[in-house]
């Protein structure tokens, strides 16, 4: 055993100081399953990766959730939590300890069930929503060589995963007994079902131009560079409708703004969750976020280069910072859009889906596919932009029909 | 017994409570429900055939799973489209009670 | 027979015999998206990943939230309060024991089957893929158009039936 260890110790040494910062956890991980015994390796593996994402993850929602708070206070003109710091100390950090008593609230918090719920039902929906967020970040490629499990159908399981989230939004709703709930559900079931498809949809073309469902081989593809710049498929016109479809799909997703119609607090009180507290609730919050963690950590891998940098002199920082970084990068965008924009109409969002992305979508498989088959110089990226262009204009100006839109007008408090 | 035979009891007894329900229930989308269990019962025989079977190259069994699963979604579709157009028009969804043929 | 196909088997089983005993239907649906499961997990124990992602994709994800919207739309939600087994449910229930009886004799005595068992076969993606463009590739075409024919024709079953009333000219 002590050979073992020898042998991985001499292996880490031959690495340069940048790849030993980046494998950094690789080799830590190595380390400890090599001094167990053989039959508990694969248990000991899973258990370790588990452990690691089950920390990190729920750690960044805690601080997205202060930050979220403050960001929006900002884009409203005002502070936002700024008064606790660490417990039983005079140190406020700007307001970053908030979520150590929201945790603490929400543990303590009473737990009420509805004296018409169906309790079973009632019970399972949190822990239904949970299962298969976590699932999901099976085959995320977090950084180089740090997939937790690499399979072959890595994007088909991803999305298979995510469709089970929809079932548990129905299974709180329905067994609430409450018109509220039950309207958040069915709001939120049909905005999943139809902004699922634009989804898949571009993320099919990703999946053409590499050749394989397997997560790692769709990063190793983006991973080279010409003269500093990474291929990364947000740089081709296909791949930047791609990721822009992609990118609206994902709010429409994780519930987000302008697409929070499920749980519209001024309509319909929070959707489908009106009828839980304390810590199922705070289950149903972090169910949320971490699903969407897992959406935008796919995003990345599919059309931001996953771990990869994006110039080649930036190869240095580590791998999983890269990920980490363009993750929260994209959550700070999603906090701007949800200061910014105002909510959908359910016919507008319904709408959009099917009228507007898909048909782009579908559009731009078949640019793909001519992307593809036509010889790399300049004239296939006229020929690309030029289809997508003038089917984003055609798209767009049927959506508008015969609306005419008069100058644009702005109202002042005095 | 072997791990086929085991696979095959398996949907046998998949096919014979699919069946059971398929019949015995009033509700029409339960008698759907039963279908799409024995379709699900064929499933798996495929696919255990597939597994332990002589030829397992010879990638048949999956192929047959993968468009009987496109099938038995469109049939989902199309079965349960059908149950909700019956019950606005004779308002009960009871398999025993929309007994008249004319509209 | 290994143990973890033993226990997914057990629950399948369980699932399925609970999606059609129960007397509320949302609980019947929520039993059967267990039963799918279940499924899709039998088949990742036999070696075919792409099969099981693609059951949990279609059945857990599309078929299920099917039904349970079907339920809600025929405002069968409540438990119901008249009989929920049709008249002659005795007689389905032997056929069905029969069924099974006939079947487990016929596995448990039958020498057609295959007795050694091979190693864990190969079915990738890539060689799925590459038989559904090369020897499936009618029936993939074919597949195409049933879905297209069967979108289209449940739009139009679950399309509102033309009202005989004065208001029949404006569009729901």
């Amino acid at each position: 055993m002590s050979e073992q260890i020898h042998h991985a110790f001499e292996a880490f040494q031959r690495l340069t100081l940048v790849e030993k910062t980046d494998q950094l956890f690789v080799f830590l991980k190595h380390l400890i399953l090599v001094c167990i015994p053989e039959s508990l390796q694969p248990l000991v593996s899973g258990l370790l990766s588990v452990v690691l994402i089950m920390s990190v993850f729920p750690g960044i929602f805690a601080i997205i959730t202060v930050i979220e708070r403050k960001g929006l206070g900002r884009i409203q003109n005002r502070y936002g939590p700024n008064r606790v710091g660490i417990p039983f100390t005079k140190i406020r950090l700007c307001g970053f300890g908030q979520f150590i008593p929201d945790g603490i609230k929400s543990l303590t918090k009473e737990d009420i069930v509805p004296r018409d719920a169906d309790k079973i039902v009632h019970f399972l929906a949190p822990i239904v929503m949970l299962i298969p967020v976590l699932l999901a970040y099976a085959v995320l490629p977090f950084g180089k060589n740090m997939t937790v499990s690499d399979f072959d159908a890595g994007l088909l399981f991803f999305f298979a995963v995510g469709g089970a989230v929809e079932l548990s939004v129905f299974m709180a709703g329905w067994s609430s007994r409450n018109k509220y709930s039950m309207l958040g559900a069915m709001r939120a079931i049909a905005q999943m079902i139809s902004y699922e498809i634009p989804l898949i949809l571009s993320a099919v073309t990703v999946v053409m131009i590499v050749g394989s469902l397997k997560l790692t081989d769709i990063v190793a593809a983006q991973n080279y560079y010409t003269l500093g710049v990474a291929h990364w498929f947000v740089f081709t016109p296909w791949g930047l409708v791609g990721f822009i479809l992609f990118f609206i799909a994902s709010l429409a997703e994780s519930n987000r703004c302008p697409f929070d119609l499920p749980e519209a607090e001024s309509e319909i009180i929070a959707g489908y969750f009106t009828e839980y507290s304390g810590f199922k609730f705070a289950l149903f919050f972090l169910g949320e976020y971490l699903g969407m963690f897992a959406i935008i950590g796919l995003g990345i891998t599919l059309f931001l280069g996953g771990w990869t940098a994006p110039v080649s002199f930036l190869t240095f920082i580590p791998s999983y910072v890269w990920f980490l970084g363009k993750m929260i990068g994209i959550v700070f965008v999603f906090i701007w859009i949800r200061g910014t924009l105002p909510r959908l109409r359910m016919d507008q969002l319904m709408n959009l889906a099917w009228k507007f992305m898909l048909p782009l979508a579908l559009i731009n498989i078949l640019v793909a596919g001519i992307w593809h088959f036509m010889c790399p110089d300049w004239q296939r990226w006229l020929v690309c932009t030029a289809i997508i262009f003038g089917a984003y204009v055609v798209l767009g100006r049927g959506l508008m029909g015969n609306q005419k839109l008069g100058k644009r007008t702005y109202r002042f408090a005095e | 017994m072997t791990p086929l035979q085991g696979c095959l009891l398996v949907s046998a007894l998949l096919f014979a409570i699919g069946f059971a329900g398929a019949v015995t229930r009033r509700h029409a989308i339960l008698a759907l429900v039963g279908i799409e269990l024995m379709l699900n019962a064929a499933n798996l025989n495929f696919i255990a055939f597939w597994r332990y079977g002589a030829h397992p190259e010879a990638i048949t069994g999956v192929m047959f799973v993968i468009f009987s699963i496109a099938i038995a979604a469109a049939e989902a579709a199309v079965g349960l489209a059908l149950i909700i157009a019956i019950y606005r028009h004779y308002k009960t969804s009871n398999l025993d009670e929309v007994k008249e043929l004319k509209g | 027979m290994s143990l973890p196909f033993i226990i997914i088997a057990f629950v399948t089983l369980f699932a399925a015999a609970a999606a059609m005993s129960l007397r509320n239907l949302v609980h019947c649906a929520l039993a059967l998206t267990v039963t799918f499961a279940g499924l899709a997990a039998l088949y990742l124990n036999l070696d075919a990943q792409f099969v099981g992602f693609a059951q949990i994709l279609v059945y857990v994800g599309a078929v299920a939230i099917l039904i349970v919207f079907a339920i809600l739309l025929t405002r069968s939600g409540d438990s119901p309060n008249q009989a929920v087994l049709a008249p002659g449910w005795f007689y389905g229930i032997v056929i069905s024991a029969t069924i099974f009886t006939a079947l487990g004799w016929a596995v448990l005595n039958s020498g057609a089957l295959p007795k050694q068992i091979l190693a864990a076969p190969e079915a990738t993606v890539k060689s799925i893929g590459e038989a559904l463009m090369t020897k499936y590739v009618l029936p993939l075409e074919v597949i195409g158009l049933l879905l297209t024919a069967a979108m289209i024709g449940a739009v139009v079953i679950a399309l509102k039936e033309p009202a005989k009333t004065e208001d029949s000219g404006r569009k729901s």
